[in-house]
């Protein structure tokens, strides 16, 4: 059994988070480019330029991309055949957090009590979820999420017979009622089924796909150029000044659910999509 | 249409902005986001003076990073404005005359700037290294406790903002949009 230990968790967080919160992944920043090149609105053209301006600027690393460097969001796979030594993961990511926003200068966005709010000076804790999988690597998802967006996002228990209808109907509402809050444009993930929780992790999982990455379903594919193209109807546009880019990418995760039941998430994203990968 | 305002920002520069306009603003304003908005109108209930004059100041939403050595300040793009709607009347009636942020306002702040005459202006929402390059002097005049939430002072020079509410009740989240709906009739 291959032996795995934490300070490695710990380096690989620190890095990851002052990484995402100065460099996009290139789909985002390819995506960005595109509409600032192709937007027929001016006042909407200049934003989208602008938001090239500040990747450009976040790029030398001196100044993150956004104030909101986030609630550090970690996805942790788990190979089965990993004996992890040192520690708790748990400990490890946090230290990391801890280093990555310490050194990195980035902001402390965390309070550690939703009502008495405190603020915890190191961004600590981290929102981690877990999956155990095959092999002996550990894979680490490192995505910082912004709560501008994050408060526009919203859930719903539908009864089954909305079907497809209800489900794409919610998605753009969800859309149109967050308008400007969120910094568009903006990215949707769509989780559709299982219960309660398991929508809202999929929805937020779905925000990690890569813009470019087809959905293997194509009955799902089909839905997310559909609803992509009905939230840019909207004509919401950049920062919500009007414009033809309001979304630059729709993407929908599913899992089974009960007979009665039809869990609909939607996780909102902001233009500054920040994500990270790492194998160990 | 393109403005450069300087300071002191009294209402009376802000009387021919309309929502859609773009201005660039030089000059002293103020860093206030939920917990100081908070403090501050708990403040004024206690009958307490406030850590700044409220009176012509522009209140810019934000929460920086922490600087950098040798620089002013961290990225320092706008937050969500909606969030200081509870205190903004209080605040506009006091003679705050311009608030920047991001994203839709109540009913109660649209009309606490039309009957003020005062402004709301949109920064880039996720720009927050680009407002950074436009900020060439930064201190905590209160609060600091609050870390990122502090009441801080910048003084800006040519700070790239856009109308969204005017003094007379102009909207651009609402004409933007639907401008730019008619325009693909």
């Amino acid at each position: 059994m291959r032996t795995l230990h934490t300070s490695e968790l710990t380096k690989a967080v620190a890095e990851m988070a002052r990484e995402t919160n100065h460099f996009l992944s290139e789909d985002v920043t390819r995506a960005i480019s595109r509409q600032a090149k192709e937007e027929p609105w001016p006042v909407a053209k200049d934003v989208l330029e602008r938001i090239e301006e500040n990747i450009a600027i976040a790029g030398k690393g001196v100044l993150p991309l956004c104030q909101d460097t986030g609630l550090a969001c970690v996805f942790l796979e788990i190979g089965q055949d990993v004996h992890i030594i040192g520690g708790l993961i748990e400990d490890a990511v946090n230290e990391g957090v801890r280093n990555g926003y310490g050194e990195g200068f980035l902001r402390k966005s965390v309070v550690v009590d939703p009502l008495r709010r405190v603020n915890t000076k190191d961004n600590t804790p981290a929102h981690i979820h877990y999956e155990i999988v095959s092999g002996d690597q550990v894979k680490i998802t490192f995505a910082p999420k912004g709560f501008g967006s994050e408060n526009m996002s919203q859930i719903k228990m539908m009864p089954p017979s909305a079907g497809e209808q209800g489900v794409k109907d919610f998605v753009v509402k969800v859309c149109e009622e967050a308008g400007a809050n969120p910094c568009p444009p903006i990215v949707v993930g769509v989780g559709i089924g299982g219960t309660f929780d398991k929508a809202a992790l999929m929805a937020k999982e779905a925000l990690l796909i890569p813009f470019d990455e087809a959905n293997s379903d194509p009955y799902y594919a089909d839905m997310e150029a559909e609803l992509l193209e009905r939230i840019n109807e909207l004509g919401i546009g950049p920062q919500g000044f009007g414009g033809a880019t309001t979304a630059l990418s729709v993407k929908i995760k599913t899992a089974p659910t009960h007979i009665a039941g039809l869990p609909v998430a939607v996780n909102i994203n902001c233009h500054v999509s920040r994500h990270a990968q790492r194998v160990l | 249409m393109e403005y450069q305002i300087k300071e002191p920002f009294t209402s009376d520069k802000f009387q021919e902005l309309r929502a859609g306009d773009t201005v660039l603003l030089t000059g002293s304003i103020y860093t206030a986001r939920d917990a100081a908005h908070k403090r501050l109108v708990e403040m004024l209930k206690q009958g307490e003076p406030l850590p700044f004059e409220v009176k012509n100041s522009v209140i810019y939403y934000v929460g920086p990073t922490p600087e950098k050595p040798g620089n002013p300040i961290g990225s320092a793009g706008p937050t969500t404005s909606y969030r200081m709607d509870a205190y903004a009347p209080t605040l506009l009636d006091l003679g705050e005359t311009g608030m920047i942020g991001k994203g839709q306002r109540g009913q109660e702040v649209k009309d606490a700037v039309t009957r003020n005459k005062a402004v709301y202006f949109a920064a880039i929402g996720g720009a927050g290294a680009l407002m950074a390059q436009r900020v060439e002097h930064s201190e905590i005049v209160a609060f600091e406790d609050l870390g990122a939430e502090a009441v801080r002072r910048l003084l800006v020079k040519d700070f790239p903002v856009t109308v969204v509410l005017d003094s007379q009740g102009g909207d651009l989240y609402e004409e933007g949009r639907k401008a730019y709906l008619e325009s693909r009739m």
